[in-house]
């Protein structure tokens, strides 16, 4: 009775433990049953090439989606990523102590404001901002780079944190005791010493920018064309299925879960990646 | 003599000049530190200053009208949202890691296939979870837009957060406290239940708040799961309208503009107080865990 009990509790805690992988099957599953034959009804290069976007007149090129996706990512990285990497930094080796908790504190509270908020808050400040000083509508490739590039900097800082923390005292010990001067020591040993981590976070931060949708969709503009320069507006994969998806039908509703499979494909690419680095590091 | 302390002079003189040189690199950080903080404090400050005062007993009604574009219906269907959804990924998480840490042995495939997928829903964006939880959830199984769709949607979506934190803090519990339950007799299924459990507990709500804040702060993955419905839902069946898509959709319409910043004020209190609890559940974890 009782070795049937711990058996049957034993099986449980198993099946729980596999519905991660179930759940994982089931999204692709779905996505690539639903995205691949629409993809391969319009045809590879037109759907992942082709340049115009008009669910109306069937054509579902999704080239400007994916331009304004990597456009903005790296506008993003470009404003987020030097500036989380000296923040923490700052806060391994140049931050008085009595700063380290409200320190900590406030980029905790960064990380935890809902996207939605952020959103709220380009639109609110950043926009107006914007169109004073250029003149044009202010929904841009830009405004999207900015309010993006700050969402990831709570990111990048943790772990390229956890990174600093993680490269021994000795190397920085050593360096000052061979003469260099404090920044030298973290700028020229430390911080090439936690580089595979530093590079780790940054990945991290670029998965968080693909991924963001209603931040961008509310500051981006949402024209579905190239952008034409970092004033012009932007739509990104994730906002082109957010916006569609709920009047969508047919083709045009399958071409949005053909959007969701390239989406998820650069995640799992980056992911890779990250795994790769993780395991260079551990060997 | 007198040139020994002039000496000493000298030497303090120097010290006291490289202690006041500010570095380049100095200059670099501090900057960046005060940018981070600065945006922080602007985002939260703008919104508290022109929120705070038009929070009115008439955006707390209970009904919502176009007029008084009330949040409690959203509040109400959060907290519904909240209830359901970790109903269902609290228990299948807690058990996963539970198998995980105390049953499967280190280095197991089977182990490191789960925390390979738990690692990859980690990183899927909520839309495609969205996007997935439109087409089978709301189609598929044909549940519509409602409470329970976008509930199961969010389940697999903070499933991540739940395992990771739970399989940390059951790893953390003394292996002392196994050996010396089952030294007294019990079985492994009760050291969990009665031994283990209790005593990463802190660990294992510190993630559920996690969790709930995630839960608090999604917009993307309900709009096509539960809906925008602005009233509150009674039945799982309804569609229902949470905080972070009333925020969404009240900055969409650009109407009722100091509502609007009086809801983000409200949803950034929430959270924050989400995380702080989170934090504290966890500190104090970790106070247990040295005392202990």
């Amino acid at each position: 009775m009782s070795a049937w009990k711990e058996n049957g509790a034993k099986r449980m805690f198993q099946m729980a433990a596999g519905m991660a992988v179930v759940a994982v099957f089931m999204i692709c599953g779905f996505l690539f049953a639903n995205g691949l034959p629409a993809i391969h009804e319009i045809g590879w290069l037109n759907f992942l090439f082709g340049q115009v976007w008009r669910p109306g007149a069937e054509q579902f090129g999704i080239f400007p989606m994916i331009v304004g996706t990597g456009v903005v990512t790296l506008g993003a990285l470009v404003v987020g990523a030097p500036v989380g990497v000296l923040c923490a930094v700052f806060l391994v080796y140049y931050c008085p102590k009595q700063l380290q908790a409200p320190m900590k504190a406030i980029v905790n509270l960064m990380a935890g404001i809902p996207s939605v908020v952020y959103g709220f808050f380009g639109l609110v400040v950043l926009i107006p901002l914007l169109r004073h000083w250029t003149q044009t509508s202010g929904m841009s490739v830009l405004a999207a780079a900015i309010l993006l590039g700050i969402m990831i900097v709570p990111t990048i800082i943790s772990v390229s944190e956890t990174a600093l923390h993680a490269v021994p005292q000795t190397v920085y010990e050593g360096a000052l005791a061979l003469g260099a001067t404090k920044d030298r020591a973290v700028f020229f040993t430390v911080l090439p010493a936690a580089g595979s981590g530093i590079f780790c976070a940054i990945v991290l931060g670029l998965g968080r920018a693909v991924g963001e949708t209603m931040a961008i969709m509310m500051v981006a503009g949402n024209q579905a064309v190239l952008p034409n320069g970092l004033l012009g507006g932007v739509r990104t994969l994730t906002s082109n299925i957010a916006m569609e998806m709920g009047y969508a039908a047919d083709l045009h509703r399958q071409a949005l879960i053909g959007t969701a499979v390239v989406l998820f494909g650069m995640i799992l690419a980056m992911n890779a990646l990250m795994a790769w680095v993780k395991r260079r590091i551990a060997s | 003599m007198k040139s020994l302390t002039e000496d000493h002079r000298m030497v303090k003189k120097i010290q006291s000049k490289k202690r006041k040189r500010i570095s380049f690199g100095q200059i670099v950080v501090w900057t960046s530190a005060l940018l981070t903080v600065g945006i922080a404090l602007a985002i939260v400050g703008i919104i508290f200053w022109k929120g705070i005062p038009y929070l009115t007993p008439s955006l707390f009604a209970w009904t919502y009208t176009s007029d008084n574009v009330s949040l409690m219906p959203a509040l109400v269907n959060t907290l519904l949202m909240l209830v359901v959804s970790l109903s269902i990924a609290l228990p299948v998480g807690v058990a996963g890691s539970v198998y995980l840490v105390e049953y499967a042995a280190p280095g197991n495939r089977f182990v490191h296939l789960v925390n390979l997928m738990v690692d990859t829903l980690a990183g899927i964006p909520s839309i495609v979870y969205g996007l997935f939880g439109a087409l089978f959830f709301v189609q598929f199984f044909g549940m519509g837009l409602s409470l329970l769709a976008g509930a199961l949607t969010l389940s697999i979506m903070v499933l991540p957060t739940i395992m990771k934190t739970t399989q940390e803090a059951l790893r953390e519990v003394p292996a002392l406290y196994r050996e010396g339950s089952y030294g007294l007799g019990a079985g492994k299924l009760r050291t969990i239940t009665k031994i283990v459990l209790p005593a990463a507990l802190p660990g294992i709500l510190s993630g559920a708040i996690l969790a709930a804040g995630r839960v608090f702060g999604e917009s993307a993955a309900l709009i096509f799961t539960a809906g925008t419905l602005a009233q509150v839902a009674g039945s799982v069946t309804d569609s229902a309208r949470t905080m972070a898509v009333h925020l969404y959709a009240l900055s969409q319409e650009g109407l009722f503009l100091n509502e609007t910043y009086a809801s983000a004020a409200v949803l950034i209190v929430v959270v924050l107080l989400m995380n702080g609890l989170a934090s504290w559940l966890a500190k104090k974890a970790e106070r247990r865990r040295e005392h202990g």
